[in-house]
């Protein structure tokens, strides 16, 4: 008897992970494995934060048990063992995103990586850097381009830039079904256009937008694109190099690591050629009363003690993820996500923002529960043991452009299982009854 | 109760739904009229609060905003408790309503001094609730310094 599998070229080569694989992985993670409010917790919340394995953890307490120490000076052994871990971990971290070691610099998180970049386009600006960072010097005229639906961190740092130097802020609206309007990008950004930052995946639509058309569109114009990655990193196999992006910031504490610690990459030849943020010690080659000299990228943007631990435990982090395997948790994800948006759709008024179900997103869906307030829902799923993100998730412009104040997210990770998601709907289904709304 | 039903009490709802003296009246000519605006960071809700004071008295709080059934309980409840009541006796029962909110769960609210925001004790269990149920009342405490 002959048995017809699936051809070869339609079997997919990562298949997702399931409910069981789910399972074992919730086993390292600790904090899951609790009672909230007499229930069983159920954290649909990594979106914000996600939690650490025991690999996480105790790679930071191995290192404070046993290597724990100054960086990249002191003779003593334990500071050359500290300062091999440090550089391990940017070697592990970068290859994670298919970027070189020197390409990536530590930051404390996502928004600081981005305060880098425009504070360093800003020195630049006040002459600072020398002729090699003239490229980035910004004047009136000259325009920075964002869009509508930018988390805050995104934003403000070049609101300021752009009122410091007298460049003006534009952006690329979001559609009233929540799409980036790339109808009149090819106006937006136009040859005055000097930096274009958005985000991979947004925070509250789940879409993931078209870096490589928009950073195909800003190169032909001579602009320098910065992409926030904080919901792609953690979520989908991302390599800097096929992205072709300039400059890509993404936090830590949502990829399974510790608070305290992101990174910024930057190609290397940009890093290079850019006047430092932060200033003082571990970052000069040579000082005198009037001036310094500084070393190159990435130690040039690492001034003072560096998050050692931190760099460590994000290292094991990235070696969780890489060994359960990205694609496999995108997936699965994308599984969740389109569970997460089909279940609210067919509850009665509920509104969800960004792309229907049926329509790719990442495992993260924020609705609206008409004539529920989102402060609401939240308390109400926090007393069934559900941990949820409600508020404007630091997009207020893009609340307002959908007509919102807050709004209630679900947010998933490769810790969560179907059964997480069929008992969040079956809680926001209780909702509206509870508050007597109809 | 469970904690949720403490904190969602029937009366708390009704007032949610009922809103009150929301929609702002025009200020009262001859009288001392003040206003606020007040704004809840964590989830961007706001409320515009007016009040209208003649010689010492309370004549009317009216307000206007939308925020989480807390925010909207608490404001329409204070829309009921403050007109006919002296300055000084009003600023009393909002110093006795922070202090309940304060509390962390253990106040035993003033039913007589407070009315219906005695329901509002279950607030306290939930300090991220709290800034909710204050909003309304700070904004009194400015709109009336702006009417002095």
């Amino acid at each position: 008897m002959s048995v017809i599998g699936t051809p070869a070229h339609l079997q997919r080569a990562q298949p997702a992970l399931g409910n069981d694989e789910a399972l074992r992985i919730r086993n390292d993670f600790p904090i899951l494995d609790q009672q909230v409010n007499g229930h069983p917790l159920i954290y649909l919340d990594s979106g914000a934060t996600s939690q650490n394995p025991v690999s996480v953890l105790e790679a930071e307490q191995e290192f404070y048990e046993q290597r724990n120490s100054a960086v990249h000076r002191g003779a003593h052994s334990l500071a050359v063992e500290a300062t091999y871990a440090y550089e391990d971990a940017r070697d592990v971290v970068a290859a994670f995103i298919g970027a070189d070691s020197n390409e990536l610099v530590w930051t404390s998180n996502a928004t600081e990586a981005i305060n880098l970049v425009a504070y360093a386009f800003s020195n630049a600006s006040l002459g600072r850097g020398g002729e090699a960072a003239q490229r980035f010097a910004l004047k009136a005229g000259d325009n920075i381009v964002v869009t509508e639906m930018e988390h805050h961190a995104n934003l403000i740092p070049w609101q300021e830039l752009a009122l410091r130097t007298g460049a003006t802020l534009r952006y690329l609206p979001v559609t009233d079904d929540g799409a980036l309007d790339l109808s009149t990008a090819a106006e937006t950004i136009d040859g005055s256009t000097r930096i274009v930052a958005f985000t991979h995946a947004s925070n509250v639509l789940g879409i993931i937008n078209r870096v490589q058309e928009l950073t195909a569109l800003a190169h032909s114009r001579g602009a320098v694109v910065v992409l926030d990655a904080c919901q792609s990193v953690p979520h989908f196999p991302v390599n800097v190099k096929e992205l072709d992006v300039d400059f890509l910031a993404f936090s830590g504490h949502k990829m399974l690591g510790p608070t305290g610690i992101g990174a910024l990459y930057g190609r290397r030849e940009l890093l290079d050629a850019m006047p430092p943020f932060l200033t003082g010690g571990s970052m000069i080659t040579t000082v005198t009363m009037e001036r310094a000299e500084y070393l190159p990228a990435p130690q040039r943007f690492e001034a003072g003690t560096q998050r050692i631990s931190q760099s460590v435990a994000l290292a094991a982090a990235a070696n969780y993820l890489s060994e359960t395997g990205m694609a496999r948790v995108a997936a699965w994800e994308a599984e969740l996500g389109q569970r997460l948006v089909a279940g609210l759709e067919r509850i009665p008024g509920i509104q969800v923002l960004g792309p229907a179900s049926g329509t790719e997103r990442i495992g993260l869906a924020a609705f609206d529960v008409a004539g529920v307030h989102a402060h609401d829902v939240g308390q109400f799923l926090d007393a069934e043991g559900i941990a949820v993100r409600v508020g404007h998730h630091c997009a207020q412009p893009l609340h307002r452009r959908l007509g919102l104040t807050a709004t209630t997210r679900a947010s998933t990770y490769l810790y969560n299982t179907t059964d997480d998601v069929d008992a969040f709907l079956a809680a926001v289904a209780a909702v509206r009854p509870y508050f007597g709304v109809n | 109760m469970g904690q949720l039903d403490q904190l969602y009490q029937q009366i708390i709802l009704d007032h949610a739904r009922e809103r009150h003296g929301r929609g702002l009246t025009e200020p009262t000519p001859g009288h001392r009229n003040g206003e606020s605006h007040q704004m809840n960071p964590v989830c961007g809700d706001e409320i515009t609060l007016r009040a209208c004071v003649n010689e010492g008295m309370i004549t009317a709080l009216t307000w206007e905003g939308d925020g989480c059934a807390i925010s909207q309980a608490s404001a329409s409840i204070l829309a009921d408790l403050a007109p006919g009541l002296s300055r000084d006796d009003l600023l009393v029962r909002v110093d006795a309503f922070r202090e309940l909110m304060r509390s962390r769960g253990k106040g035993e609210p003033d039913e007589e001094l407070l009315g219906d925001a005695a329901a509002l004790s279950g607030v306290s269990k939930f300090p991220a609730r709290v800034k909710c149920a204050m909003l309304a009342w700070v904004a009194l405490e400015e709109a009336l310094l702006a009417a002095n």
